[in-house]
């Protein structure tokens, strides 16, 4: 019995393993600055997580193997209530590399989270609902229009309660997707009309919640053209799996050309942009 | 071998009557048994449940016959609408957390064995005792009753008149808002949603009346513990199994009232127009905050308070539904490997400072929720620090394995089980401890396999391997090993099936709570890893009827057992099977030893019962009641 | 303790121990008592003990509305802090008064001296529901001010917290009137004494505690603002 229950657990860790490192699975190809990083600091950790799963049932089947009663009569097993340097050892090996990765997990999360959006950022304002995403372009004159509760009306078609009586939001445009520079830094500013949810783009490495009642500034900076499928990532209702949306990250000539646009032609010039981007593949 | 005894007061004599006996006992014991049957009962509700979804992940779009005959507006045609899905994975979450992991571990075990192991004739309060498991059975009739308000179209409407977040009936089978409830969406009511009305109120009201039962059960405990230990029963005698109760007691204590003042906060947000969690200027359902009687104004409330109370008893939760499994471990492993716990002193300290530290990281569960990245650091080193004693206690159990001599029972094998899966799931905690990781890794499916490799497998086969062990004390007979050798196998090598592929889906970006995967490209190359999950979780959930039927046909027909049937050394087992009323028939013992005595060398046997006044145990050897 | 065995070699047995260690003192709680088993006071010490362990599960509960009270009164600028109800007064008054008799009846007790126990535990009963009652006042006087429990974040804090303090001195009440209906009996046996005098040093422990509380709250209500 416990050479099968080594066995057994030894098969079960080689195939997990197998698993991970087939490579057949992965994370999708990154497409942000910090995302280097963040894979960097995953694979340490993995790599931490997999030998330590290894060895712990290694070990144990190692154990169940070689320490079962054979039944040889008169044989007990070793006296022993432990011992105080091994405990000590194994503690202060196990802190000192557990506290090491976490230190060392910090610094992506301090490079984006610790500091606002250097200037320069492009920015955009983002504005979730059940079960649509709503993205608020601020224009050419750089100023986001006034929005208040008071003017939502989703059936006018106005989702983010743009003031119309406000001068610097007549060359604003709003739409359900998003569309931000490569290679320059992009600052969302994150509302909610609703419940919370949470913006996500997987190759971005990035995600943030969206708190109605807060306004949350995040920013990160894309560096691959294309369009990516963006996905809520905060259980907001029941059509919480549907609530989908795209990035299109642009060359900077294109989203100077939209800046300019009008609010339908801005419109009309996005399902162009979505039509013209392929999704990445995927294996 | 004689037994030295000092006389027991009489503080009841035992109750006639099948209803004093059996229903409204104040036997510890007897309540006990009423615990593990609540789970039993809860743990199959839940996989019915579970199994529900697999079904709707797997084969979407299929047509499930029953499903129309019960759901006609949940699943119209048989096929499973989007809320209810979720309302499966919102009730399933919730029975399974509250009505499994925190019943049975320590009111089913902990009630019926403390006691005995320390040598007392009940608990410090035994009508407390019998409080603490009726009002629990009221929490679980009252979420169960959620199933019923929200998926019954009349029964739904019977609350509507109270107001906007009374109504039920919208075909799901409870409330949907994930066991965590988040607000705003769980405080707003009806206009935020199906499964936002009655159910959701009934969600409220069941974990408000579960945390008034937890408390009274934790008070039970610690007082009892620090109370009515017998002669010689010094703390550091106390089998790993008290100190694992004795902490998850504190945890309880701790960490339910926030819970509870929590759950207070939400159910005024709900029905008496409060706004504690709700903030101004929500515009829902093209409704704005204050413009209808549907949605009455609300200003200024924070929806992350609610996170904060809500993880603030979250994270000690499930250190309160593991605890227990790893001192029944210890305990198992200790008796079958016929060799004294590796380092007893080290796992009491491990014990303590896994319900300390577990106090202070709950901000994991939230560090992109828009609170201080500053203090998003701190929950994140304190968080991996955490990892420190769980890993000295998996070495403790090797170091316990290490020169012993295994007796490979059903019992055994579970606990075995446990340290391996405890492993596999604890060690994933490292990945998702890290803010920086967890920028890809929040609400995807990584969350989900690490904690149900630590909460809904480890913790289970804790249970199952207590079960196993103190079923012939219990009813006097053993379950069926062989039965019981089939049943581990199946279901370890399905847990693992079930849940190692689950990372890989979060890697790749499997998001959490999805009623379907099919909108999204990136998620589509997933599906035969999604598929191999449900046919593991098929196979595993219908292994466990083999356990329900050993349970029940052993209770009557299971071969009979003696009083120390796996020579065993804690008090438990020196009394009789099953054990009188008050324990030890009058005569409370006098203990010598510590715990886990066993191969001790020059003892006539390889285990010396901590009873055992004639048996010498080497001192400087062992936790023999010494102050070092 | 350190110290590894092995089956190869003997055991490593300090001169002198003997047959292990010396039993400990009765109770395995490490009670210093040396007196017959088991030991009344110590079996009544579980109530002692008990509330001071339930005490703690209550403080944690207000612990999380105070910390709810702070953050949502630092999270949105529609805080409009309430004038103190003059009830308010009147019913730290009567709480004062209340735990300073239900002491003299404990200690009365001690004392032996069973008729003024009863006599005092009546007089803390009325002062606890004249206490309720200034409670009732306070609120009325809110609400004919137009002040209900939704009016504004400060108010619906006031209503909560009062009311869950108002809840627990109810459940208080209850256990004196207990106490109160069992204060008559003439009791020999030392150990059902010592059980009385437990449960009512435990019933008193609850009553400071909620005396405690309510300056609390009232602090955090009047002056947090």
């Amino acid at each position: 019995m416990g050479r099968v229950l080594a066995v057994i657990i030894w098969i079960i860790t080689l195939l997990s393993v197998l698993l991970f490192v087939s490579g057949k699975w992965w994370f999708p190809t990154p497409i942000s600055e910090h995302a280097p990083a963040l894979d960097r600091q995953f694979m340490i950790t993995i790599v931490v997580v997999g030998l330590s799963f290894t060895a712990a049932q290694i070990g144990l089947g190692w154990m169940v193997w070689k320490y079962r009663d054979t039944g040889k009569s008169g044989d007990r097993a070793i006296y022993t209530h432990g011992s105080n340097r091994l405990e000590v050892l194994w503690t202060v090996i196990t802190a000192f590399v557990f506290i090491a990765l976490g230190v060392m997990g910090q610094s992506v999360w301090a490079s984006l989270r610790l500091h606002d959006a250097p200037p320069g950022s492009y920015s955009v304002e983002v504005v979730a609902q059940q079960f649509q995403w709503n993205f608020h372009y601020a224009g050419k004159d750089n100023k986001f229009g006034r929005t208040d509760p008071k003017f939502i009306d989703d059936s006018a078609l106005n989702f983010v309660g743009l003031d119309s009586s406000d001068p610097s939001g007549a060359d604003d445009a709003v739409t359900t997707a998003l569309a931000i520079p490569v290679n320059r830094p992009v600052e969302l500013r994150l509302r909610s009309k609703d419940v919370i949810h949470n913006f996500w783009v997987p190759q971005l490495r990035f995600k943030q919640d969206l708190v109605p009642g807060m306004e949350i500034k995040v920013h990160f900076t894309a560096n691959k053209i294309g369009k990516y499928e963006l996905a809520c990532a905060e259980l907001c209702g029941q059509l919480h799996f549907k609530m989908k949306s795209y990035m299109l990250v642009l060359p900077e000539e294109e989203i100077q050309a939209l800046q300019g646009l009008p609010q339908e032609q801005f419109q009309a010039k996005m399902v162009e942009l979505l039509a013209k981007y392929p999704l990445p593949t995927y294996q | 071998m004689s037994v030295e005894h000092h006389e027991g007061v009489h503080r009841h004599p035992a109750p006639t009557g099948f209803i004093r006996k059996y229903i409204f006992s104040v036997d510890h014991k007897v309540i006990g048994i009423q615990y593990i049957l609540l789970a039993l009962a809860a743990v199959a509700v839940g996989m019915v449940m579970s199994l529900l979804m697999r079904l709707n992940l797997s084969w979407p779009g299929t047509s499930w016959p029953i499903l129309e005959t019960l759901f006609p507006t949940g699943a119209p045609g048989g096929v499973m609408n989007p809320e209810f899905y979720l309302s499966l994975v919102t009730m399933h979450g919730t029975i399974m957390v509250f009505f499994v992991l925190t019943t049975a571990p320590q009111g089913g075990f902990g009630n019926y064995f403390l006691p005995i192991q320390i040598g007392a004739e009940d608990m410090a309060f035994p009508v407390l005792n019998m409080m603490s498991f009726w009002v629990t059975l009221l929490g679980f009739i009252v979420i169960l009753l959620a199933i019923f308000v929200e998926g019954n179209q009349s029964l739904g409407q019977l609350f509507a008149g109270l107001g906007p977040s009374f109504a039920g009936g919208s075909g799901t089978v409870g409330p949907i808002g994930g066991w965590t409830g988040y607000a705003p969406l769980s405080a707003l009511g009806k206009i935020a949603g199906p499964g936002q009305g009655a159910g959701m109120n009934l969600w409220v009201i069941s974990i408000a009346i579960f945390c008034v039962g937890s408390l009274l059960g934790a008070l039970n405990f610690i007082t009892t513990l620090l109370n009515m230990r017998t002669k010689g029963m010094s703390l550091m005698r106390m089998p790993l199994t008290c100190w694992a109760w004795f902490t998850t007691a504190v945890l309880a204590l701790l960490s339910f009232p926030v819970l509870l003042g929590g759950g207070i906060l939400l159910l005024l947000d709900r029905i008496a127009g409060t706004s504690f969690f709700i903030p101004s200027g929500l515009y829902v359902s093209g409704l704005l905050s204050g413009s209808n009687p549907n949605f009455p104004l609300h200003t200024g409330g924070s929806p992350i308070l609610w996170q904060h109370l809500f993880w603030f008893f979250g994270h000690p939760e499930v250190y309160i539904a593991i605890l227990p499994g790893m001192g029944a471990t210890s305990h198992i492993l200790a008796t079958f490997a016929r060799k004294p716990v590796f380092g007893y002193r080290a796992m009491v300290f491990a014990i303590f400072a896994i319900g300390l530290l577990g106090f202070f990281v709950w901000g994991h569960h939230m560090f992109i929720s828009g609170m201080s990245p500053y203090s998003a650091i701190a929950f994140s080193v304190l968080t991996l620090s955490i990892g420190v004693p769980s890993a000295v206690k998996t070495f403790n159990w090797l170091g316990t394995l290490w020169g012993s001599r295994i007796r490979f029972t059903t019992a055994m094998l579970f606990a075995l089980g446990f340290v391996s899966l405890f492993v596999a799931g604890g060690i994933t905690g490292l990945i998702l401890g890290q803010s920086s990781l967890d920028l890809a890794m929040h609400d995807t499916y990584i969350v989900t396999a690490h904690f149900h490799l630590v909460m809904g497998v480890a913790s289970i086969f804790g249970m199952f391997a207590a079960l196993y062990f103190w079923f012939p004390k219990m009813f006097g007979r053993f379950m069926n090993e062989g039965l019981g050798k089939i049943h581990f196998w199946l279901t370890f090598v399905g847990v693992y099936t079930i849940f190692v592929p689950m990372h890989i889906m979060g890697i790749v970006g499997m998001p959490r709570r999805y009623a379907s995967f099919g909108e999204y490209e990136f998620l589509k190359t997933l599906h035969p890893l999604v598929l191999l999950v449900s046919v593991a979780a098929i196979i595993t959930i219908s292994a466990q009827l083999i356990f329900y039927f050993n349970v029940f046909w052993s209770i009557f027909k299971g071969k009979k057992a003696s009083d120390n049937p796996w020579e065993a050394t804690t008090l438990e087992w020196t009394t009789a099977t099953p054990p009188p009323h008050d324990n030890f028939a009058g005569v409370l013992p006098t203990v010598y030893h510590g715990p886990y005595e066993f191969a001790v060398p020059g003892a006539p046997r390889d285990f010396v019962m901590q009873t055992d006044i004639d048996t010498e145990v080497p001192s400087g050897n062992g936790h023999n009641g010494h102050k070092h | 303790m350190a110290t590894m065995v092995t089956s190869t070699r003997p055991p490593v047995i300090k001169k002198g121990s003997g047959r292990g260690p010396s039993l400990p003192g009765p109770n395995g709680n490490g009670s210093k008592r040396r007196g017959p088993l088991p030991d009344p006071d110590s079996r009544a010490n579980r109530y002692r003990i008990g509330m001071w362990v339930g005490l703690a599960s209550i403080a944690m509960m207000f612990t999380s509305l105070s910390s709810a009270y702070i953050v949502r009164y630092a999270s949105a600028n529609d805080w409009l802090p309430l004038a103190i109800p003059r009830a308010m007064f009147a019913s730290t008054a009567l709480i004062l008064i209340s735990s300073v008799t239900l002491e003299l009846a404990r200690r009365k007790l001690k004392r032996s001296f069973q008729n003024a126990y009863t006599r005092y535990l009546l007089l803390t009963a009325l002062l606890g529901l004249a206490f309720l009652s200034s409670q009732l006042i306070a609120w009325r006087q809110l609400a004919r001010q137009g002040i209900y429990l939704a009016s504004n974040p400060h108010s619906s804090f006031f209503y909560l917290l009062t009311g869950a303090h108002a809840v627990h001195l109810l459940g208080g009440l209850l256990a004196l009137g207990f106490l109160w209906v069992r204060s008559r009996r003439v009791l020999s046996e030392p150990a059902l004494i010592a059980r009385r005098q437990a449960t009512a040093d435990a019933v008193t422990i609850y009553w400071h505690f909620m005396d405690g509380l309510w300056i609390y709250l009232f602090l955090l209500l009047f002056l947090w603002r």
